[in-house]
């Protein structure tokens, strides 16, 4: 009886052939309640949850390989270097780097950004240069350029976006000149979920030889990314967000730019030699990796994505868009609920707003009855100006989500609605 | 949703709704701004002081239901106090709030501030009521600029 009841329990969802029940087997955090309700994870782009294969991958390194890497000419360091090293194997292939070198491990795509902007940003971008930034950006693709256009008298030039929250690819064409040095934007918005036209826009600033950075740390756990297809100079994801420990994540860059860049922190791992009078460099990717990195959570991103390659992909992300769409549906239908970010290209995310009700109190509602959401600025406060709210609700999908979750949320956003009334 | 209701009475439902004192106070000789960079709440508060006792507050701003009420219901509290009497109620608030203080079985001026005893149950949201407190009480003292962070 038992196993008839958990094969009904397990049967796919029709609509999109995604087996998502057997999906959440492989992810224990799914399985607590929270107040006494079940727990609905709505919050996965802020960060996403971690499967038993990715914690088994990480516990067996602390049982049985913990040791520091590079360096000891013994066994257990060589083990340590073989599994970090084949997690930058494992990256390379994910986003399709020419060479695993290409891809530095950094805690996050965060450190990624800031990395760019130390090595690259503050050797070649001086006074009178310009830099081309999106309305859309979270603040770590805004602070750091803002640091360096402050250090160097360079500016920072805004792409604007429209209601919808889409970029004006007009008037980025014409923010393009010969004084644009650099260009860095997200590939999906983590406040409106809009997903960037970022080939055409690459393009377009490879018209003026001028580099461009891609914040993926909304797109690399959602769809399929391929830098050289992109022909991006700088791609930066965080671990966090697909499926991996934190502390883990990398920033690809073309190994010719890479090698051109100063280091971004000093220390152990990232030289030849070392004396008082001068300092060699190592080669890629060492010379940008200074220090003991986080191996551990750098094994455990190598295991998420054997866990992503595992899983098909490609009905991942037709099951993610389709939850999108039907709870776009819901929360439409509920009056008094508008919807901020309603580009026609968009994943993942489904930020609203409620009249009258702050989104503090639409979160903590909605934590009473299990549900997890981003409720805030989600670090992204001219969007929240460009759109005059202070503030948003963030549901934010992964493909372990269901639409029953979808149903949990629409029900309790109009609960919200009534206690407030 | 006990708790639920705990938090969100009618009475913080009313305030939020129709906040009392919730203008620019043209005469005000003190004032102050509170940010709560975690959620974007964001007000002001305005204070006219005179021979050190609040003669009349107000504020203004965006912020969530707490903290509005809050900020609503503690305008009504300290008007007409001395300023040492402010900066007590401030103190008691605020140990109510973080549950260092039994607001039933301690003597206090609370008196219908005990309702926000209810925030304690929920930690992420003790800052949201008691920035207006904060706010008010760099105000008396002159600060230009707070952040609960």
């Amino acid at each position: 009886m038992a196993t008839i009841e958990k094969s009904v329990l397990s049967k796919p969802q029709a609509d999109s052939g995604f087996d998502v029940a057997r999906i959440r087997e492989d992810f224990p955090v799914l399985r607590q309640t929270v107040n006494g309700k079940p727990l609905v994870y709505l919050d996965n782009g802020a960060s996403s949850q971690v499967p038993q294969v990715v914690i088994d991958r990480g516990s067996l390194y602390l049982e049985e390989e913990h040791s520091n890497i590079h360096r000891g000419v013994h066994y257990l360091s060589q083990r340590a270097t073989t599994a970090y090293e084949g997690a930058r194997e494992k990256v390379k292939r994910f986003i399709n780097a020419r060479e695993a070198k290409e891809c530095i491990f950094v805690r996050g795509a965060t450190e990624g950004i800031n990395l760019v902007m130390h090595g690259y940003g503050r050797k070649f971008i001086g006074a009178g240069d310009e830099i081309i930034i999106s309305a859309m950006e979270h603040h770590a693709n805004i602070v750091p350029w803002q640091m360096l256009c402050e250090e160097k008298g360079a500016t920072l030039r805004v792409i604007p976006m429209n209601d919808a929250g889409e970029l004006l690819q007009d008037e980025y064409d014409s923010l393009l000149n010969e004084k644009t040095k650099f260009v860095a934007f997200t590939h999906v918005s983590n406040a409106l979920g809009t997903v960037n036209p970022v080939k055409r826009m690459i393009d377009q600033a490879h018209k003026y030889g001028v580099p461009v950075l891609i914040d993926g740390a909304q797109s690399a756990p959602h769809m399929l990314v391929d830098v050289q297809d992109l022909d991006c100079d700088f791609y930066t994801f965080s671990g966090h967000k697909m499926f991996a420990p934190t502390g883990s994540g990398i920033i690809y860059g073309k190994a010719e730019v890479l090698e051109t860049m100063n280091p971004f922190q000093g220390g152990g791992d990232m030289i030849k030699s070392v004396t008082f009078e001068k300092t060699t460099y190592a080669d890629l990717p060492n010379k940008l990796e200074a220090g003991t990195p986080a191996i551990a959570s750098q094994i455990g991103l190598g295991a998420a994505i054997d866990y992503l390659n595992s899983i098909d992909r490609v009905k991942a992300e037709a099951h993610e868009h389709e939850l999108l769409r039907y709870a776009t549906e819901r929360l439409t239908a509920i009056e008094g609920v508008r919807i901020i970010g309603t580009a026609r290209e968009k994943i993942s995310v489904l930020s609203f707003v409620i009249d009258d009700i702050h989104p503090h109190d639409i979160g903590t509602i909605l934590d009473q009855e299990g549900i997890a959401v981003r409720a805030g600025h989600h670090c992204a406060q001219p969007v929240m100006q460009r759109f005059k709210v202070p503030a948003t609700a963030r549901a934010s999908f992964a493909f372990y989500n269901t639409k029953e979750e979808v149903d949990v949320l629409a029900r309790t956003v109009e609960r919200v609605i009534e206690i407030f009334s | 949703m006990s708790e639920l209701s705990e938090l969100y009475q009618q009475v913080i439902l009313d305030h939020n709704k129709k906040p009392r004192n919730f203008r620019k106070l043209e005469s005000a000789n003190h004032s102050a701004e509170g940010f709560n960079p975690l959620c974007g709440d964001q007000l002001t508060v305005y204070l006219n002081l005179e021979d050190d006792a609040v003669k009349e507050v107000s504020f203004e701003g965006s912020g969530c239901a707490i903290s509005k009420a809050a900020a609503s219901m503690m305008t009504q509290a300290i008007k007409g106090k001395t300023k040492q009497q402010a900066e007590q109620l401030f103190s008691e608030f605020h140990k109510m709030v973080t549950g260092e203080l039994d607001e039933e079985n301690t003597q206090n001026g609370l008196g219908n501030l005990k309702i926000f005893s209810g925030v304690r149950d929920f930690p992420v949201r003790v800052k949201c009521a008691s920035l207006p407190w904060h706010t008010m009480h760099a105000a008396l003292n002159k600060k230009e600029q707070i952040s609960t962070e």
